[in-house]
């Protein structure tokens, strides 16, 4: 796979303060990467340098592994953006759409075909000769991503686009651009706050606190295996792997989850793959042959791999053809003789399972 | 009383028939000022554009000077142009004293504060993020402009109309610079003082008014543009 942009060690200072410190960053072609973090993590300073809108104090952006320097018009046209402020000019909506066409002296005939292509995509075809200032929210920030996806540009970076909407729109929306990432294949980066988010969208996630990014990698893995505790505390610990669906009716949601089964409640599920989500307060241990008499649909037989303290409880990851987290306190530990290599069941609700649907 | 219901009757006829001096003045004074108001929007664009997007030590200053020539006396702008104009002066060979061109000048230093103030305005009410996602959409700085530009046009209008008023209304630049020389750069204003100090407040009270007329004619259009706007 080639890589698309590249960081090579950015600083952005703001003041004496570093805003952004990032000595190696690689986003690699056709794939989504969402940026998660705080606020003030440096998120948006993240986009700004990979959207060649702001030049770092130190350090180089490249583009398909060439220096931008100099080339940053040419290389922007190549791009497209899309903020969490739609930001839209006092026009129809057909001439926001059709702006950066324009920009680049895309003849008349071709804009117009494309920018009803784009409106009709994202369900906005209506709204056309309607002013830009007579919008919902929802609307708005469709006509920025319609206004985005006609440049048929070769990376799209996304600034938190929905943390301004309701969540219903926000479902809607992140279904849509879901489904749209998937079709073009465009290399993407979407920076977010909403873990649930990042989760949905990305085959890679970075994580992104203090201007620094403490952790890359494949989502499952960041999220079953955060790098530190400010990855863990801000991803949640908690058993997060892929599953694939076998059965889903009447909001009953059987997956395969390594070698195990899963059962989840997920009303209207339709995806054929999820990430299976699980706190770990709501996972109970017990020995292998104990007689647990409890309501759980979901009951796994394996072996504790790995004990690691938390305060004044333990954190504790039962290998049952998948790593599951649970969280039990010092005192129960030892009074169940809990060692690595013991054997165990672990039980859940399937009301506990949250499921993320994956793909388009 | 008699003396001003005098003086309007006799505006009133002046203004009926179409007095071929009174016409001209008036012409004058539209070409002169409108003029004006087209240098100083080119010139309080440019300055008010810097003013509003770059960040440079001294920019603080640089805007009090600006809001501070927003309300420059007439008469200090037209002795600076006079002394500069001035035959002797250092750009005497040009032979500008006491020409139209001058008084151009002149009416540009006092309305350009007033065009770059309103200009720092209009844009600095833009949303912060516009600029960054209009190049993030491919934009070239000319571009750039040129759209914040259309972007702000409702309030730009409110440069334009100052700009002309300032400009059509002054009297004592004009009169330093041009002269009020009859049939060469005798404008509406210049003219209402030389007739009211000869006590013929006739025609002054008609000049007066179409004085008033223009300003109130051109901010009409203006505004008609603007609501217009704004409503659709």
């Amino acid at each position: 796979m080639n890589t698309k942009l590249s960081l090579r060690n950015v600083v952005v200072r703001g003041g004496k303060y570093e805003i952004l410190n990032v000595p190696h960053l690689d986003v690699q072609e056709g794939e989504v990467l969402a940026v998660l973090g705080p606020n003030g993590a440096g998120k948006s300073t993240l986009v700004h340098v990979l959207a060649l809108l702001e030049r770092p104090a130190e350090g180089e952006v490249l583009f398909e592994g060439e220096p931008v320097k100099g080339r940053e018009l040419a290389l922007r046209r190549t791009m497209a953006s899309v903020f969490q402020e739609p930001l839209l000019l006092d026009r129809t909506v057909g001439a926001n759409v059709s702006l950066g066409l324009s920009l680049r002296g895309v003849p008349r005939g071709e804009r117009r075909e494309r920018v009803q292509r784009w409106l009709a995509r994202f369900g906005i075809a209506g709204l056309a000769e309607r002013s830009a200032n007579h919008l919902s929210g929802g609307e708005a920030q469709r006509v920025s991503l319609a206004r985005a996806f006609v440049l048929e540009p070769s990376v799209i970076l996304l600034d938190e686009p929905f943390s301004a909407l309701d969540q219903p729109t926000r479902e809607t929306l992140l279904d849509e651009l879901a489904s749209v990432l998937a079709e073009t294949g465009i290399t993407a980066v979407f920076v977010t706050h909403e873990r649930d988010e990042a989760a949905r969208l990305a085959h890679r996630v970075a994580v992104l606190a203090d201007g620094e990014v403490r952790q890359i990698g494949e989502t499952v893995e960041v999220f079953s295996s955060p790098a530190d505790e400010t990855v863990a505390a801000y991803v949640g610990v908690e058993t997060v792997a892929s599953g694939r669906v076998i059965e889903a009716e009447d909001g009953l949601v059987v997956l395969s989850v390594g070698d195990a089964h899963v059962e989840a409640i997920a009303h209207g599920f339709t995806a054929s793959e999820a990430l299976v989500c699980l706190r770990p307060e709501d996972v109970v241990l017990a020995l292998e042959d104990a007689d647990v008499q409890d309501s759980a649909r979901n009951r796994l037989h394996g072996v504790v791999s790995a004990i690691k303290p938390a305060g004044a409880e333990v954190r504790l990851v039962v290998d049952c053809g998948f790593p599951v987290v649970a969280r039990i306190t010092r005192r129960s530990m030892e009074e169940l003789g809990l060692a690595v290599g013991t054997p165990v069941t672990a039980s859940f609700k399937a009301t506990a399972v949250h499921l993320i649907p994956r793909g388009g | 009383m008699d003396l001003v219901w005098d003086g309007v009757r006799e505006a009133f006829r002046i203004l009926g028939t179409g007095d071929r001096d009174v016409w001209e003045i008036t012409l004058r004074s539209l070409l002169v000022s409108g003029s004006a108001t087209i240098f100083s929007l080119i010139i309080g664009i440019s300055i008010g554009a810097s003013l509003a997007f770059r960040r440079f030590p001294g920019r603080n200053l640089a805007v009090t000077l600006v809001n501070t020539g927003m309300g420059l006396p007439p008469v200090v702008v037209g002795l600076v142009v006079a002394l500069l104009l001035w035959r002797s002066g250092p750009l005497g060979p040009l032979g500008l004293i006491y020409t139209p061109a001058a008084m151009v000048i002149a009416q540009t230093l006092i309305a350009a504060p007033l065009v770059t103030g309103f200009t720092v305005a209009a844009l600095g009410s833009l949303p912060a993020g516009l600029r960054p996602q209009l190049y993030a959409l491919g934009a070239s700085r000319l571009q750039m402009l040129w759209l914040v530009l259309q972007e702000a046009r409702l309030p730009l209008l409110a440069a334009v109309m100052a700009g002309f008023g300032a400009a059509v209304s002054e009297v004592g630049a004009s009169l330093m610079v041009g002269g009020n020389l009859a049939g060469e750069t005798r404008v509406l204003t210049t003219a209402v003082v030389l007739s009211a100090q000869k006590g013929e407040f006739a025609p002054a009270i008609a000049l007066s008014i179409i004085l008033l007329l223009l300003i109130f004619l051109v901010n009409l259009v203006l505004t008609t543009v603007q609501q217009r706007e704004r409503q659709s």
